[in-house]
């Protein structure tokens, strides 16, 4: 049964491996498919196995005992957000592939595809700092190339930013897992924690910053998000929301364990003002664009601000806030990434200034994205709306009252530039040279409409589901939080 | 395909470098089990070999080394070596677990097989593939411009960084 | 970890910082690379002892393998990110015959704008900024 865990991460490595041999584009989908669902149902039975029993699941490579092995480690929180990955990776999958652009037509796409979802799976599962890193290496080295398959112009311009800054993470990442090594003697997240606690102040803060500054970049948090806004813009609209959706949000996950793990709340305060000035960043950034992809960046940057603060809040009401945030917003931030990505593929631009009255020619486009552009924002009864109340309902109770004030201000704006793409984008009268009743948006590509309708009902699914999830992401912050239990669960002593 | 003036040097690497090399890197991925050696630097030496070979000025042997076709080479490697990781599974074992047989041959006498001498020797080929592929990508001049810029230019960056 | 490891360390961080900072894509890619292993002799130095290599047959005082088993890792992983960086700068170099890192969208956006108020000398309109 505990092999289980390790079974996520090998079946796309080994579909990605046998799509090399067999090159030709029918193939590559369908075990890309299969690949993807056989992992998904692997991963809810380790779901459901770890959800009913409390306890952790534990491979260890090799079957080395204790903490020689490597281990794989699936507790609640790695667990759902697994899940929630693969079924993400599997829509786009969908959409991307009815997409019919240029990327998914080379031979790479779909083994480079299924590589990356491999690697963000052992992000998640990784049970030691240097698998963590080789995770996040494999994931990066998958984004690379899928930012950069078509080699356009533009794509090597923004490609080149994105890899170098992330060359950058990866140089500062190894050396604080090295400096780590160096003062601990080890690298499992399951001994670090006794051993960190021994060392002195001052070394402990250091080790800490390094590995907030390296996660901090891969989630582009505040000083640190520039990068962002500029490369995903550029990728085809399948890899962004991909990227949008899940690559950040592993970072966040890394600060999650950073913060509640290896330094159980330390340095709240600078997490704290890092996230109200993450929000207020992004958001700001966000108004001032022209461009439906880049005022989408620029809100990622913005909402990881809102589960920066989560963290930065501390205890179990806050972390359990950002882990139902965490879990809501990759879907939001999915599925109006496909949206546009239809839209452009439609008008050929994603800039405001070309695209308009997709409201006329479309209702159903436009109630696909105002429901994921709403829940954004944080209107009730959507499930951004119960994310962000319960994060702010944590910061009361705290006592940050003027974060909450930036979380609240943030939320406003967010509705105000999304409206701005509503009104730019939807309203008004459709562009003239187009013929109305021929252009219907959504089935021209039925595949790209039912992936993204695939994800808005997600979004709904867990505004409706919002009681048991909530209780599950409170049961998964105690997990998290417990760090002792962690520790025993998974050397199985 | 044009001849160069660096024709003898080329034969030379090509006739007597190339062997060699090949010899003692697949020596030195068996001997990686328990001694310093193993399938990454097995590859690495054969790959070397391929290269100096390329900067001898052969450049169009390249095209015609036996292995044509570096994206199935890649794919058997990734193949072996993910394989063996799956195979205890299925044994009831734990992942990457290696299994030791021993034979008795005829000849040779006792034979120890590893199991995992099957994951060294994909990687060996991974190695080996991606050597080609750079080779391929970076090495030749006018591949991915012009004409076939779009699907050759992104096949070679997709190949390139594993 | 004698004064000589430091030193090393130092310089080639200084030197790979340094060339990072730099505009043109292949020194960029050179930088990476000496950081890299600025980066790998730290985690030698701070993470393992000095003696016998670590073989299976020696006796006495063996160093830890585990830093120079991480440190392997990072080097086959550096090896492949400079390889890609590598054939960005050369495909940087088919598109445009150089391979300077150009400034992204916002800068460009900046700029133009600036120059722009330089020429008119009034507040530009909003419709002005799209790129």
């Amino acid at each position: 049964m505990t092999s289980l865990v390790v079974l996520p991460v090998l079946i796309p490595l080994c579909a990605a491996a046998v799509m090399l041999i067999l090159r030709s584009p029918m193939w590559q989908r369908v075990l890309s498919f299969v690949a993807l669902l056989s992992s998904l149902a692997v991963a809810i039975a380790v779901l459901v196995e770890v959800w009913t029993d409390d306890e952790i699941l534990v491979t260890r490579l090799g079957g080395w005992p204790g903490s020689f092995a490597i281990s794989m480690v699936a507790d609640r929180l790695a667990a759902v957000l697994v899940v929630v990955a693969l079924g993400v990776t599997s829509t786009v999958l969908i959409f991307a592939i009815g997409q019919r652009s240029r990327d998914e037509q080379s031979p790479f796409y779909h083994p480079v595809y299924m590589v990356m979802t491999a690697g963000i799976v052992q992000a998640f599962l990784a049970g030691d700092l240097f698998n963590l890193f080789v995770a996040f290496e494999i994931l990066l080295m998958a984004s690379y190339v899928l930012l950069t398959l078509e080699g356009t112009r533009e794509q090597i311009r923004s490609g080149t930013t994105y890899v170098v800054l992330n060359v950058i993470e990866s140089l500062v990442l190894v050396v604080a897992v090295g400096l780590i090594f160096g003062a601990t003697g080890t690298v499992n997240f399951a001994e670090l924690p006794a051993r960190l606690a021994e060392l002195p102040d001052g070394v402990r803060n250091g080790l800490q910053l390094l590995l907030l500054v390296a996660f901090g970049i891969k989630a582009a948090v505040f000083p640190l998000f520039f990068w962002l806004p500029d490369s995903y813009p550029t990728a085809p609209s399948s890899a962004s929301a991909v990227f949008a959706g899940l690559l950040t949000k592993v970072g966040v996950y890394c600060l999650i364990r950073v913060q509640t793990l290896l330094f159980p709340g330390e340095m709240r305060g600078l997490v704290l003002v890092v996230g109200a000035l993450t929000m207020l960043v992004g958001v700001i950034g966000a108004i001032s664009q022209q461009d439906m992809k880049r005022i989408l960046s620029f809100h990622i940057v913005s909402q990881i601000g809102y589960m920066v603060f989560g963290l930065g809040i501390g205890g179990t009401a806050a972390i359990a806030a950002t882990i139902f945030y965490l879990i809501h917003h990759i879907p939001v931030k999915t599925s109006l990434f496909l949206v546009e990505g239809i839209i452009e593929r439609d008008s050929g631009s994603s800039s405001l200034a070309s695209v308009s009255g997709l409201a006329r020619r479309s209702p159903m486009l436009a109630m696909l994205f105002l429901v994921p552009a709403l829940s954004l924002a944080g209107l009730p009864p959507l499930s951004g709306f119960l994310a962000k109340f319960a994060i702010v309902r944590a910061g009361l109770d705290d006592g940050h009252y003027v974060v909450v004030t930036v979380a609240l201000v943030v939320s406003l704006l967010t509705l105000v530039s999304m409206v701005k793409i509503w009104v730019g984008a939807f309203w008004g009268e459709p562009s003239n040279d187009r013929d109305i009743s021929q252009a219907n948006i959504l089935l021209a590509s039925p595949s790209m409409s039912v992936a993204t309708g695939m994800m808005v009902a997600l979004s709904i699914a867990i505004a409706i589901g919002a009681g048991p999830l909530y209780e599950f992401a409170g049961d998964a912050a105690r997990q998290v939080l417990d760090v002792g239990g962690y520790v025993v669960g998974v050397r199985g002593s | 395909m044009k001849m160069r003036s660096s024709a003898i040097l080329s034969e030379l690497v090509d006739r007597w470098l190339t062997k060699v090399a090949t010899l003692i890197a697949v020596y030195v991925t068996f001997r990686g089990h328990n001694a310093p050696g193993g399938g990454f630097a097995g590859g690495l030496l054969l790959g070397a070999a391929f290269v100096l070979q390329f900067l001898a000025g052969d450049e169009p042997s390249i095209r015609r080394r036996p292995i044509r076709n570096p994206e199935m080479l890649l794919g058997v490697g990734l193949l072996a070596a993910f394989g063996t990781t799956l195979a205890p599974l299925i044994a009831g074992g734990s992942p990457l677990e290696s299994y030791i047989w021993k034979l008795d041959v005829p000849v040779i006498g006792e034979v120890k097989f590893v199991s995992s001498t099957l994951f060294d020797l994909g990687v060996f080929a991974v190695v080996v593939a991606v050597v080609l592929m750079i080779l391929r990508a970076l090495g030749t001049e006018g591949a991915g411009v012009s004409a076939h810029r779009g699907r050759a230019a992104s096949r070679d960056q997709g190949g390139a960084p594993r | 970890m004698s004064v000589w490891e430091f030193a090393v360390i130092a310089v080639l961080f200084g030197v790979g910082a340094y060339m990072v900072t730099e505009r043109s894509l292949t020194r960029i890619a050179l930088g990476v690379g000496v950081l890299g292993n600025g980066v790998n002799v730290v985690i030698i130095t701070a993470g393992s002892n000095t003696g016998e290599a670590p073989i299976l047959g020696r006796t006495g005082d063996l160093t830890d393998p585990l830093p120079q088993a991480l440190v392997l890792t990072a080097i086959v992983i550096g090896f492949a990110l400079l390889t890609f960086l590598m054939t960005l700068a050369w495909r940087n170099w088919t598109l445009t015959h150089d391979d300077e890192v150009e400034d992204d969208v916002e800068d460009r956006m900046i700029a133009s704008r600036a120059e722009r108020m330089d020429k008119s000398g009034d507040q530009p309109h909003h419709e002005d900024v799209v790129p």
